[in-house]
């Protein structure tokens, strides 16, 4: 019943000091703000990255060539996935519905009078069902193309804007690199994913990619796998490892010399990664909330001495320690709650601008339960931790000296 | 029949660095249920110091006081607050409201510390503030009210609980003679009422309203003026 009575009495006395009540817990509001934030966008990442991994990635293995360390180089030979490799995988290991190796490399694509540097991607034709990659016009590269080493080439959407070719690309040649290639397809608009524009590549059959860029690309060459379902996954990536090691010719006290990945490693990587950007936030907050601590004592102390006939009246027709304490405690609580709770929404409409502003496709904010938990958690042990000194000296003041005060 | 409240030889010594102070110096006297009591004396006289006795907001040095059958030198200042609450009702000569709050919140104030909840607290309220003659101005803020009628909320406030004693100090001493008539007036009513009124004071005009007369000088209760 007190405490009701007491939240009320709290209230109306900030209320009584608007603005000094909202400038005082600017650094809870900071604080609390900061960190909505950081969450909100970093959780509206992680969401979207594991939806788009949920849609194809679920069944996705990537097998990548180590690189050799320094001193090794000399006497290893460099290791390389190769079309080889490629096909005994296919063939010999159960559980994969498609394959494609994967080169990668920037070109200088031309036509006409325009040229576009861009990222090209030498594949082959099972890549658009790996990758959930659509085309819009003409079609992707056929078995039969790459078997005859045609040069042709499949566009994304930016790069047909870049390019400005009029009228139906397809059948139009452009120039790519040292090499010239027929447009035979023109990919669906897919916006950025993980930090690459899905738009502004070309796709060319694996085997012109490796005349495009030769032998050092060949040594970066990796694999995309995708299984047959999410329940062979770890199948399938035990028999490529066996498989790689034994075509590799290493024995049992070698390591691998390559990685791979499934999708599970890359989640979990990539959420260690986030964490640890939350915690370095985090950490930053809570000298911010400490600072808004301190601000909250300093008007506490104000408070308490102002209101000293006040507390005194309190006392005299029968307010007990305690309830003055209560009293007091509660005001510096709703105090660091109330900016807590400005923070929070202005934490959400900064992550909400961010996302608005940066020149990425990111996600809408996210603000997880937790989060909004754990900033009022916190505002709250600040409003205690800080309100109690102020409060146990107004609970502490002698009746008689408190009425006299002047 | 036991007195409402008793003082024996009760004394009250401040200490001040090296010097001892003794505002009261073996005061001993009794009240009983419905008396209405001035308490007199000059600055320094250590009417204060009584009246802070009598109000259970300080304890004594030595004596004993007993108040409606409690021995209250022995209580801690838990129980004090709580006697408070039951027994004492203060009228200041400041008012004491507080600030920037209505009238009926003013006179609500003890009811919410003795835990009356609160549809009967308002009523009680209610009542006391018309009981005063301010039925009307029950959501005014002090600021909105003239000094008599500051003090007309400050004594609907003290008579809310239904205490022992009103205990008033110097109730008039911030008021002009007129609006002092008409709160002298109230408090004399609420004698007729039934009520046990003490008045600390210095002015012999405003003793005049008591049946008796309690003159302190030095710390001693003395005959006369």
């Amino acid at each position: 019943m007190i405490v009701f009575e007491n939240f009320a009495i709290a209230l109306r006395a900030l209320k009584a000091n608007t603005l000094r009540s909202i400038l005082t817990t600017l650094g809870i509001i900071i604080g609390t703000g900061a960190v909505i934030a950081v969450v909100s966008i970093i959780q509206g990442l992680q969401a979207m990255i594991i939806g788009e991994f949920q849609g194809s990635g679920a069944t996705m293995i990537m097998v990548f060539p180590n690189r050799p360390e320094r001193g090794e180089r000399s006497v290893a030979k460099p290791v390389r996935l190769t079309l080889e490799d490629a096909e005994a995988i296919a063939t010999r290991v159960p559980g994969v519905a498609r394959l494609s190796p994967v080169m990668q490399g920037r070109a200088t694509a031309l036509y006409a009078d325009r040229e576009h540097g861009t990222q090209v991607l030498g594949v082959n034709e099972y890549y658009p069902d790996i990758a959930n990659q659509q085309v819009e016009r003409g079609r992707f590269f056929s078995t039969f193309d790459l078997e005859q080493r045609r040069k042709v080439a499949v566009i994304g959407r930016e790069v047909l804007d870049e390019l400005r070719i009029a009228g139906d690309p397809i059948g139009k040649e452009i120039s790519l690199g040292q090499q010239r290639a027929t447009v035979i397809g023109v990919l669906e608009k897919q916006g950025q994913t993980l930090g690459r524009n899905r738009d502004d590549l070309i796709y060319v059959p694996f085997p012109l990619g490796l005349t495009l860029f030769g032998k050092a690309a060949a040594e970066q060459v990796s694999l995309e796998i995708d299984a047959q379902s999410v329940e062979v996954v770890e199948q399938v990536q035990d028999g490529v490892r066996q498989l790689l090691r034994q075509r590799h010719g290493l024995v049992a006290k070698d390591k691998d010399d390559f990685h791979i990945f499934i999708q599970d490693q890359f989640l979990r990587l990539l959420s260690r990664f986030l964490g640890g950007v939350t915690a370095v936030v985090a950490g930053v907050v809570s000298v911010s909330l400490l600072v808004g601590g301190i601000g909250i004592m300093n008007i506490m102390l104000v408070s308490v001495t102002e209101r000293t006939r006040e507390i005194g009246v309190r006392k005299a027709v029968g307010g007990r320690k305690r309830d003055i304490l209560l009293q007091f405690l509660i005001e510096s609580v709703s105090l660091s709650l109330v900016g807590g709770a400005i923070g929070i929404l202005l934490g959400y409409g900064l992550g909400a601008l961010v996302v608005g502003v940066v020149p990425y496709d990111l996600p809408p904010p996210k603000v997880p339960i937790w989060a909004v938990m754990l900033a009022f958690g916190f505002s709250s042990i600040v409003g205690v931790v800080f309100g109690l000194y102020p409060a146990a000296k107004a609970a502490r003041l002698d009746p008689i000296e408190a009425l006299r005060y002047e | 029949m036991m007195s409402l409240l008793s003082l024996t030889d009760v004394a009250k010594v401040y200490r001040m660095g090296p010097v001892e102070v003794r505002a009261l110096d073996g005061v001993s006297l009794k009240i009983e249920r419905g008396e209405y009591v001035a308490i007199m004396g000059a600055s320094g006289s250590g009417k204060s110091t009584l009246m802070n006795l009598l109000g259970c907001l300080d304890t004594p040095s030595s004596g004993s006081y007993v108040l409606n059958g409690t021995a209250v030198e022995q209580l801690s200042d838990e129980q004090l607050a709580a006697i408070r609450n039951r027994e004492i009702g203060f009228v200041f000569q400041t008012f004491n409201l507080l600030p920037r709050t209505t009238a009926l919140a003013n006179v609500e104030l003890p009811l919410i510390y003795a835990g009356v909840p609160r549809g009967e607290r308002r009523r009680r309220a209610l009542e006391a503030l018309d009981r005063v003659g301010l039925a009307d101005r029950v959501s005014h803020q002090p600021n909105e009210l003239s000094g008599g009628q500051r003090q007309r909320v400050a004594v609907a406030r003290a008579l809310v609980n239904r205490p022992s004693i009103l205990l008033a100090d110097e109730p008039t001493g911030n008021l002009d003679s007129k609006t002092s008539e008409e709160i002298m007036g109230l408090f004399d009513e609420l004698h007729r009422g039934g009520n046990t009124v003490i008045l600390v004071t210095h002015e012999a005009e405003i003793a005049a309203h008591a049946e008796r007369r309690i003159h302190l000088r030095d710390g001693k209760v003395v005959d006369g003026p």
